[in-house]
């Protein structure tokens, strides 16, 4: 199972974090230009899918926080048991999840970017 | 032997290894319970951990509140009905506190974690006060914290201020 | 200069001074049971008669001369040197010997063993998994150049002042088992290393005789190794010796990120070469 060394995947989770950062920044500010109720109507958010840096800034969000997210929670998980079987188990069930959860995330804003306006 | 693999001499003379070690004794997660007592970078491991884990769950839930768009507006607007409550709006400021809390600790203990900001080692003199629970340290703490209190303010004021 | 270290030898006895309470007795809450015999545990309480300058150890070994002989304890020194009596004194890892009555706050002290270690009869634990934890990270000089066989080659290691203080106050760690009591992550992590282990394989990373430091980090460099720290600092809070192992764990970390170098002590071991 070991394809990364453990200080490789530790570098990814720090850039993959202070990256994050930004972009979660970038995206909070974008909402913020127009007053917060406006910005949740549904052809404004749906304008937003339509708008191609936005998507590339969603997705890398998407990218980013997944698999940050999901390594934190592999090393909590790891902490927690020590076998054999729990930590393949763990190792395999974070990866999959990450790629779930990008996979949902990417279809959204593929579909929406397709939408119409109402 | 495998490598990585660490084998424990037990008071019998045979070698055991630690996965299968007895675990008789160990603290638990009942070790993260009152982290006062170690000081205050001990309460920074336990937010940084719990922040993390709560974000991780809004960070899904949001992918899956988002992707009712997909759905049309009427899909959206239950959305939002369930979403944009005080309820949902509490939630919301947690998320705000958390994920800043999360972001200037994480910031601090990259740089931690790579050796900066701690202090040189040296020749230790009675009390022995640690180099690397500094002031630099805790004052990180302490701003992470500030600002992760200054953002669910100015959150509130978005979320529950005018309309 | 002696004025200067006069002047701070005052300073730290007026700051522990306040702290001081001045009793005449203390009730010891004494953890007991004995494993083997599959014991429930349970605290037995015992008065014993405390002077300004009795350790908890102290306390605990007159409880045993004239209360209860069966008390279970493990202890050498009686100064911190031998790393014998660690023990949970109020909740947290503390040297009993190192420990004044007299700094503890109320009047009764709870003695419980250390967590982390397998337990054995009351305030005595296993240490065999943290030995080994230990000696897992190859906590010896390793130098194919030190070669004793031929004398004619034979020569000292020269170092300067600057090179010991690199890795002098990792070297006082006296295996007392404090730190691997208080850390949150061997709490639940059997293969996780410890504060002790990991700043000693820093401590002889660092020193510039040792060339062994490539396989050292290989060691440690593991899914349960050094990256499961998270710099919760208890492991420095409560070392005696002020080994500071958080310390060296990061300064470990530093090389394995890129963040800091070792490059001099590659120039060192090189020169070394070439003068043979």
């Amino acid at each position: 199972m070991a394809m990364l060394r453990e200080s490789q995947i530790m570098k990814i989770h720090y850039i993959t974090g202070i990256a994050a950062l930004f972009v979660v920044a970038a995206h909070i500010l974008m909402r913020l230009i127009m007053p917060y109720n406006l910005s949740l109507e549904y052809d404004n958010v749906i304008a937003n899918y339509h708008n191609m840096p936005y998507v590339v800034l969603l997705e890398s969000i998407l990218v980013l926080i997944a698999i940050h997210g999901f390594n934190g929670l592999r090393i909590i998980l790891l902490e927690l048991r020590q076998s054999k079987a729990w930590e393949d188990g763990v190792t395999v069930l974070t990866i999959v999840a990450m790629m779930a959860v990008i996979a949902y995330g990417t279809r959204t804003i593929i579909v929406a970017n397709g939408l119409g306006f109402e | 032997m495998a490598p990585g693999d660490v084998y424990a001499l037990c008071a019998s003379g045979e070698d055991v290894l630690m996965e299968v070690a007895d675990r008789n004794n160990r603290e638990g997660i009942k070790g993260w319970l009152n982290p006062g007592r170690y000081g205050w970078e001990r309460v920074s491991y336990w937010l940084q951990r719990l922040t993390g884990v709560g974000l991780l769950a809004y960070f899904v839930g949001h992918i899956y509140e988002t992707s009712s768009l997909t759905q049309g507006p009427d899909a959206w607007a239950a959305m939002l009905e369930l979403t944009q409550t005080p309820m949902g709006h509490l939630i919301l400021l947690l998320v705000i506190g958390m994920s800043t809390y999360h972001s200037a600790n994480g910031i601090r203990l990259i740089f931690t974690h790579g050796g900066k900001g701690l202090g040189k080692p040296g020749r230790p003199d009675y009390p022995y006060d640690a180099v690397s629970l500094n002031y630099r340290q805790k004052s990180g703490i302490w701003i992470a914290l500030i600002l992760a209190a200054a953002a669910m303010l100015y959150g509130a004021s978005v979320l529950f201020g005018g309309e | 200069m002696i004025d200067l270290i006069i002047e701070k030898i005052e300073k730290m006895e007026k700051k522990h001074q306040k702290k001081e309470t001045v009793r005449s007795s203390v009730v010891l809450k004494v953890y007991r049971a004995n494993r083997r015999a599959r014991e429930s545990a349970h605290y037995d309480s015992i008065e014993v008669p405390v002077e300004r300058w009795t350790t908890v150890l102290d306390a605990l070994l007159y409880a045993k001369a004239y209360k209860d002989s069966s008390i279970g304890i493990r202890y050498s020194c009686r100064m911190a040197s031998c790393g014998s009596c660690g023990m949970k004194i109020n909740g947290i890892p503390r040297l009993a010997c190192y420990t004044k009555v007299s700094e503890l706050e109320g009047s009764t002290i709870t003695v419980e063993p250390l967590t982390n270690f397998p337990h054995m009869r009351d305030l005595v634990t296993d240490f065999s998994q943290f030995f080994a934890h230990h000696r897992d990270v190859q906590p010896y000089i390793q130098n194919e150049e030190a070669d004793i066989k031929d004398k004619a080659k034979l020569s000292e290691f020269m170092q300067t002042p600057e090179d010991l203080d690199k890795f002098l106050q990792f070297s006082y760690c006296i295996k007392c088992g404090l730190c691997y009591s208080a850390c949150p992550t061997v709490a639940t992590d059997t293969k996780f290393p410890g504060p002790q282990a990991l700043s000693q394989a820093y401590r002889y990373f660092i020193d510039n005789r040792d060339a062994g430091g490539k396989e050292r980090i290989n060691i440690v460099d593991d899914r349960h190794g050094i990256w499961r720290c998270h710099f919760a600092g208890s492991c420095s809070s409560v070392c005696p010796k002020g080994v500071d192992p958080a310390l060296g764990i990061q300064l470990l970390r530093g090389h394995l990120l890129g963040f800091s170098k070792n490059e001099k002590k590659v120039a060192d071991l090189q020169e070394r070469l070439k003068k043979d």
